[in-house]
């Protein structure tokens, strides 16, 4: 026999999915199928069959890494069972003390930014200052810049820290805006109750 | 109660009442960096601890806090001030339940997001410095590199070797001198000098002027210069100068 004797045969896929994993590990943010896709010179199609893979590779339950669709791409992060190992050895310098002035102010941001702190402190009507900078020290945002005109203010927008941190896949999961609250209809009538109470 | 005195912890300030109203009327703090409702409730807390309600008091705080509002509410909406004005009062009904409806949801969206954060919490991923900065490229003016070659090659030739001759100097005996000059003079009656010397090398003038001082001392020689630095004459003891010495006549 001249050939070699081969009893396994290298999977391509898997194959792939190896050099995905390799990127993965090296990367400090996620990564979206066309940067891996660039980065193995592959086509996406397969990079999403290699990722799937690995999704099952790498699942809560089977390993200590998971890896998660998250921000706009893929990335590894601890396993749920290993959260209180974790908290012995980490801080979390990003999320802890977010005051609801931070939270509301971050609201704001997501969901009509980029947007300036004037238009901030409208909608809050309280200047919005401290929590802007605190949210901007955290990465939490950051400057998209300025409203148009001369000396416009600058206008911010959520990172995708942001979205990392609350475990969103892309802005696009944040609940409806219209599906939170009370209509303004609601509202003008429990307005009007509380007048025609304090005029009977 | 006096609601003057009235302690307030709030995150733009902390003091009495009446210090943080005069803040406000001086210009000294901005309007909207104050939390109104933190007022009404340090307000309320502090008459919720009396038995008695004290109407006096509450009429006080209803005039500031009235006024404190409307400081707010100019400095807050400058541009729409006159717009806000024109409005008839179910426009005004209109727009206030708007903002408030947009504030409403604002202030669920911001439950949502602490909601989602405490559900979050057991998640933990490696967050990454930013990515490094492309290091800016150090231009240099264009160079020759033939100049360039040159300029190595300089610093690259090995210094001069340093002479070591004089640590190693023979010093030839004053009694040499001696004898050579006493047999000068028996030949003639006097000389010069340098002229006598002017071949040797330093050190052997130097040995033959030791010399000199020594036949001058033992009465041997007479020595004459006329200036300093001008020839030296060297005659036998007695010899006067005569008219017709010419300096380095000999």
């Amino acid at each position: 026999m001249d050939r070699p004797l081969r009893l396994i045969t290298a999977n391509p896929v898997d194959q792939l999915a190896r050099t995905l994993e390799a990127l993965l590990v090296v990367a400090s943010a996620p990564l979206s199928i066309e940067e891996l896709a660039q980065a193995a010179d592959e086509n996406p199609e397969r990079i999403e069959l290699a990722l799937a893979l690995l999704s099952d590779r790498f699942r809560e339950g089977r390993s200590g890494i998971v890896i998660e669709h998250v921000a706009g791409g893929y990335a590894y992060r601890a396993s749920r069972e290993a959260a209180a190992a974790c908290e012995r050895l980490f801080e979390r310098p990003v999320e802890r003390g977010l005051s609801q002035a931070a939270l509301e102010t971050l609201s704001v941001v997501a969901y009509l930014g980029p947007c300036s702190r004037p238009e901030i402190a409208r909608i809050r009507g309280v200047a919005a200052d401290s929590a802007v900078a605190g949210l901007l020290e955290r990465g939490l945002i950051a400057e998209a810049g300025r409203d148009d005109g001369a000396g416009g203010a600058v206008r911010y927008r959520t990172t995708p820290l942001f979205e990392r941190v609350f475990g969103l896949e892309s802005a696009a999961a944040l609940p409806r805006l219209d599906d939170l609250g009370e209509s303004a209809a609601e509202i003008r009538e429990r307005l009007h109750s509380v007048a025609v109470g304090k005029t009977a | 109660m006096i609601v003057r005195e009235l302690e307030l912890d709030l995150d733009a300030f902390e003091g009495p009442f009446d210090l943080l109203l005069t803040l406000l009327l001086k210009e000294e703090l901005e309007p909207a960096e104050i939390d109104m409702a933190a007022i009404v409730i340090a307000f309320v807390e502090r008459l919720a601890e009396r038995d008695e309600l004290d109407l006096e008091a509450c009429g006080e705080f209803l005039v500031l806090i009235a006024a404190l509002l409307e400081l707010k509410a100019r400095a807050l909406f400058p541009d729409e001030e006159a717009e806000l004005a024109e409005l008839e009062p179910e426009e005004a009904a209109e727009e206030l339940a708007r903002r408030l409806a947009e504030y409403r949801r604002m202030k669920e969206a911001a439950a949502w997001l602490a909601e989602r954060l405490a559900g979050e919490r057991d998640r933990y991923f490696r967050v990454g410095p930013a990515p490094i900065a492309p290091r800016l490229e150090r231009r240099l003016a264009p160079q020759d590199p033939q100049q360039l070659a040159a300029t190595l090659r300089l610093l690259a030739e090995p210094p001069p070797q340093l002479s070591l001759a004089h640590m190693s100097l023979r010093f030839p005996p004053v009694s040499q001198f001696l004898e050579r000059f006493r047999a000068v003079l028996r030949r003639r009656r006097r000389f010069d000098f340098d002229a006598e010397v002017g071949s040797l090398s330093r050190v052997d003038q130097a040995v033959a002027f030791l010399a000199l001082l020594e036949l001058r001392k033992s009465g041997e020689i007479s020595l004459d210069q006329a200036a300093p630095f001008s020839p030296i004459r060297v005659s036998r003891p007695g010899v006067e100068r005569g008219s017709e010495w010419i300096a380095r006549s000999a």
